[in-house]
């Protein structure tokens, strides 16, 4: 009986006292009887943990299926009813959605420019992050060289910098540094706007870097060493062991930290109102939302389909690739 | 936005890959003809090179710098430690500091709190993915988007008109008049520590749902066996089994919640007494043209970080010597 709990067990001890007054037949029906008792109360204590579980759910879907509802009905509809009488005010419809997409006027959120720069921002970052990073783990778990722990360690601390530390500082360099070389490319080749991405692809990768190193060099180290063994006797130099073996067998830990880095830089902010300069030019989703979240008689019916359009691509990361996320974020914080 | 602005765009995305790719080509080719004198030394910079030199330029110095500056004034002088008395002495700059203890304090325990009886309430149930997911989501949107949402929430509509936010809904459902929720001091801190436990709770779920699936069965049925109560296995098996997971979702949320920023901008922007250290520091640095005191705020905000790093650390330490 793998469910005997408390109570069952007196059970059994009374059981074995009146066993003697019964027969065989009757002390199996009393026994039935005791471990029936034993799952009913079983069902109880788990019925109130399935209560309080979906209460959960529910309380944490709602708001967002909320804001999901509201995209899709009118303005008029959506500052005078509440989502959740929609029922009884019936009324879809996709305006909301073609105004912050795709209206052109002054006023409007015109959020394609932004959408088109958050993925401009996202993607090469991912890149850049990623091989960047990888290149660091292969070198620090397999190239031996003196303080290789420290250099790791150091790089492993600098995960607790807050990004605030760094903000100042790093956009004075881009002034001084970077803003002039792109002031100059301008005018060299005038199809490259003064304005590029170049500051906020190199912020975020910095930033992405740490942690980086730190998920893809656990993952590298662990790499059974008989395998490197074999491709140096057979005349493989670090760049092609990492090109042919490294690469290859990483690929899971690659993707998991991709879909990291894309959801990460895809839903920042900070870094973006530092080093975007806030012009439909560069600006990410995020910004745009923010200016709009932040403005006077904001308009709801911009709001929530503006959200939307810049949820829909992380959820969709999120539910098409949930089995590489989830093991980059247990890869990340389970192992020290 | 034109054409011609998408193709700048588009142009601009490709060059920047094809500059990255040939750059890590001509590493890559070096490597290869790496000079027999010296050549681990030499492969050695070319793969760590480039990520130490731009942790270096981008993380390393900027960190030591903002030390520096958080002893100096607007023009740059020296004022010794001004900046930190006007920290723990002006009272709008206590409000942040206290604002921001309530939500190191609140996040870290309600979440985990909720993510682990969640976790061990939907552990083998049906449907166990289905209630992670719907946990877990808000884990993967932005934290502008989750204040938007949750601003939507807290909408007010004066009580002579329907509602449509549903916190006032609810309110009025009970018989309760309306409140300006984000403009009502010290209700609105709460409701924004609502917000980012409402995002943190998912991460708790997962991890501490994979820790459960950990503990050994064995454990399990062998106290099952001696007669423990639901309640003593989870006390005395389950938990000390995911302690490792424990402090790593305090710890981490701990973190982000001393980072946190979007949230408070979007929702309040610091008004009405809801600043934290992290969105002051903005304020200060970006838009009050006082990098000083910005910086000073980021070297609080360090410190407070380095403990529970460093804790984090010496727990897991301590169990892989167990192990």
């Amino acid at each position: 009986m793998s469910s005997t709990t408390g109570s069952t067990g007196s059970a059994d001890r009374t059981d074995r006292d009146v066993s003697k007054q019964l027969d065989a037949a009757a002390r199996d029906r009393y026994n039935l009887d005791g471990s029936k008792a034993a799952r009913v109360k079983r069902r109880l204590t788990s019925r109130t943990a399935t209560v309080f579980a979906l209460l959960i759910a529910v309380v944490w879907t709602l708001p967002t299926f909320g804001l999901l509802i509201s995209s899709f009905r009118p303005a008029d509809l959506i500052n005078t009813t509440g989502w959740w009488t929609v029922f009884e005010n019936w009324g879809w419809t996709l305006d909301n959605y073609s105004e912050v997409l795709l209206s052109a006027s002054a006023t409007a959120p015109q959020l394609g420019s932004y959408f088109v720069n958050s993925l401009a921002i996202t993607i090469p970052v991912v890149v850049f992050a990623t091989v960047l990073a990888a290149m660091a783990a292969y070198a620090l778990a397999w190239i031996k060289f003196p303080f290789s722990d420290w250099v790791f360690v150091i790089i492993f601390a600098l995960q607790i910098v807050p990004l605030q530390m760094a903000l100042i500082p790093l956009l004075q360099i881009f002034t001084t540094t970077l803003k002039p070389t792109q002031e100059w490319l301008h005018e060299v080749i005038p199809i490259i706007p003064d304005e590029t991405y170049v500051q906020v692809w190199i912020a975020h990768t910095i930033f992405g870097l740490p942690l980086a190193i730190f998920l893809l060099h656990n993952f590298i180290s662990e790499i059974p060493r008989e395998l490197m063994e074999a491709a140096r006797v057979d005349g493989a130099n670090h760049g092609q062991i990492f090109l042919r073996v490294v690469v290859p067998l990483s690929v899971p830990i690659l993707a998991s930290f991709a879909i990291f880095q894309f959801l990460w830089v895809w839903n920042d902010l900070l870094v973006a109102l530092v080093f975007s300069g806030g012009t439909a030019d560069v600006a990410p989703l995020t910004q745009r939302l923010a200016e709009l979240a932040g403005s006077r008689g904001q308009s709801w019916q911009r709001l929530t389909a503006a959200a939307f359009v810049s949820l829909v691509v992380p959820l969709i990361v999120f539910f098409s690739l949930q089995r590489y996320f989830v093991r980059g974020l247990l890869a990340g914080s389970t192992k020290g | 936005m034109t054409t011609n602005d998408l193709l700048g765009k588009i142009f601009q995305i490709v060059l920047g890959l094809a500059v990255f790719a040939a750059v890590i080509g001509l590493i890559l080719f070096l490597i290869d003809r790496a000079p027999k004198r010296g050549r681990d030394w030499f492969q050695l910079a070319l793969f760590l090179g480039p990520a130490c030199v731009l942790l270096a330029v981008g993380l390393l110095y900027p960190a030591v710098r903002t030390a520096f500056t958080s002893f100096t004034n607007r023009a740059g002088e020296f004022i010794g430690i001004d900046n930190y008395v006007w920290m723990f002495t002006q009272p709008e700059a206590l409000i942040t500091l206290g604002n921001t203890v309530l939500w190191v304090v609140l996040v870290p325990t309600v979440a985990t709190g909720i993510g682990l009886a969640y976790a061990v309430f939907i552990d083998k149930s049906r449907g166990e993915r289905v209630y992670k997911s719907l946990v877990f989501m808000p884990v993967a949107i932005s934290f502008v988007g989750a204040g938007i949402i949750w601003k939507f929430v807290y909408e007010y509509r004066p009580a002579e008109r329907p509602q449509i936010g549903l916190l006032n809904q609810i309110v009025i459902w009970f018989g309760g008049e309306p409140v300006l929720w984000l403009q009502e001091p010290f209700v609105n801190t709460l409701l924004l520590v609502v917000v980012m436990i409402w995002v943190q709770t998912g991460f708790a779920v997962v991890v501490l749902s994979a820790s459960i699936k950990g503990v050994p069965t064995e454990q399990l049925e062998a106290a099952e066996l001696d007669g423990a109560t639901n309640w003593q296995r989870f006390r005395n098996v389950t938990l000390p089994g995911i302690r490792g997971g424990l402090v790593v979702v305090v710890t981490t949320i701990t973190i982000a919640t001393l980072k946190v920023f979007d949230i408070v901008r979007v929702m309040t922007g610091g008004n009405f007494n809801t600043s934290v250290i992290a969105n002051e520091m903005y304020t200060q640095a970006f838009r009050a043209a006082e990098p000083g005191r910005g910086a000073a705020l980021a070297l609080v905000l360090f410190l407070l970080v380095v403990p529970v790093v460093v804790y984090n650390i010496r727990v897991l330490r301590k169990q892989r010597e167990i192990r």
